[in-house]
């Protein structure tokens, strides 16, 4: 889904001609568009609205933090809005970015939430939820396979990702202590090693 | 019945687990807002995620109509304040240093490290969702099948989502 691929590289001084400028009420309004516009899924979305259309950021810092949101805790979408937000004008860009991109989302879902508390007890739409729900797992079990595929890099991976299932579902420690034994385990055995570069796609 | 502390203590805990995404904080999700609040059934909150995917933005917006059920509009904006609130500070505090840490070797070896567990927090939170979503025959064949399509073509998923409501409707609607 991503498009990054095929784009033509910015020159980073054209980039930070572009960015130099922006105000608060232009970051806010591109994080609202997105927020407004991005169905099924908000990294495609971010790219061709800020490194294509906006080019306030380049591809490179795309991808760098694209992977700096996706090793911290939060989402990727309300992650990247900070960091771009950030580099555009502190921490007044972060602010206006992330209610931007929540904005929309979260007007839809209160009114969602309402009606449904109201009126999710008319059978036509538990039948619908029941078809929704069962396309949910389809749709996380396909980023499952795709995040594999793409940021696996040992097959020692694997068991580290029964783990941490096993560790949550069947042994019921929770996540944090998960996150702790698991996360700390796979770290070490990803130990820098001797001639490795400092730096990794994502 | 003032329910808003407790949004706040829960929804700002949960924060912090969503490592890698909003599903790894989800088999928390569901002991803390249905089993020891009694905010929603398990049902309701499985229903209120599957169509928050529909929604655009950010993927776990359908916390906003946790709060709202439990505390009202001040329920809404507590939940979202506190989910948002501390993930927001700490990218915007590990921003500047991770860019520093460019050359420092464990860098790489805390990204490759936290992949597989990242995926796995996924899986976990999939698994636990699928409990209460695919309870047969018909839902474990939308699954599947969605997961295939996925897998082979480029489709928006938000369509797919909205195609098997379709199909919900057309299967297991009571006649």
């Amino acid at each position: 889904m991503p498009d990054r691929a095929a784009k033509p590289a910015l020159q980073p001084a054209e980039t930070a001609a572009k960015a130099a400028g922006v105000s608060i009420w232009e970051i806010f309004l591109e994080f609202l568009i997105i927020g407004a516009t991005s169905f099924g899924g908000v990294v495609p979305y971010l790219h061709g609205s800020l490194v294509t259309k906006r080019q306030w950021i380049d591809d490179k810092e795309f991808v760098e933090m694209l992977s700096i949101s996706q090793s911290l805790p939060g989402l990727n979408a309300t992650n990247m809005a900070v960091l771009v937000g950030e580099k555009l004008r502190g921490v007044m860009g972060s602010i206006a970015g992330i209610i931007g991109i929540c904005l929309p989302g979260g007007l839809l879902m209160f009114a969602v939430g309402i009606f449904y508390h109201q009126h999710g007890e008319h059978g036509w739409i538990t039948a619908a939820l029941k078809g929704v729900a069962a396309a949910a797992v389809g749709l996380i079990l396909s980023t499952v396979v795709s995040l594999s595929k793409k940021s696996l890099s040992h097959n020692f991976d694997f068991v580290f990702m029964a783990a941490t299932v096993i560790a949550v579902n069947r042994l019921h420690l929770g996540v944090p202590r998960t996150l702790i034994a698991v996360g700390v385990l796979a770290i070490l055995f990803h130990h820098p090693r001797k001639g490795q570069k400092g730096s990794v796609e994502p | 019945m003032n329910e808003l502390p407790a949004l706040i203590r829960v929804f700002a805990y949960l924060s912090i687990l969503t490592v890698g995404g909003g599903m790894a904080a989800f088999p928390e999700m569901k002991v803390l807002t249905v089993d020891v609040h009694q905010w929603l059934t398990f049902p309701q909150l499985i229903h209120l995620y599957s169509v928050g995917q529909m929604a655009p933005g950010p993927n776990m917006m359908m916390i906003v109509s946790i709060g709202q059920w439990a505390g009202g509009i001040l329920g809404a904006i507590a939940v979202l304040a506190a989910f948002f609130g501390p993930t927001a500070v700490l990218a915007f505090m590990v921003a500047k240093a991770w860019k520093k840490l460019e050359k420092w070797p464990w860098r790489t070896s805390i990204q490759r490290g936290l992949a597989p567990v990242s995926i796995g927090l996924l899986l976990a939170g999939c698994f636990s969702m699928a409990k209460g979503a695919v309870t047969g025959t018909e839902t474990a064949a939308i699954a599947v099948a969605v997961l295939l399509i996925l897998m082979q073509y480029k489709v928006n998923p938000a369509l797919l989502v909205l195609a098997s409501a379709g199909i919900g409707i057309l299967t297991f609607t009571p006649k």
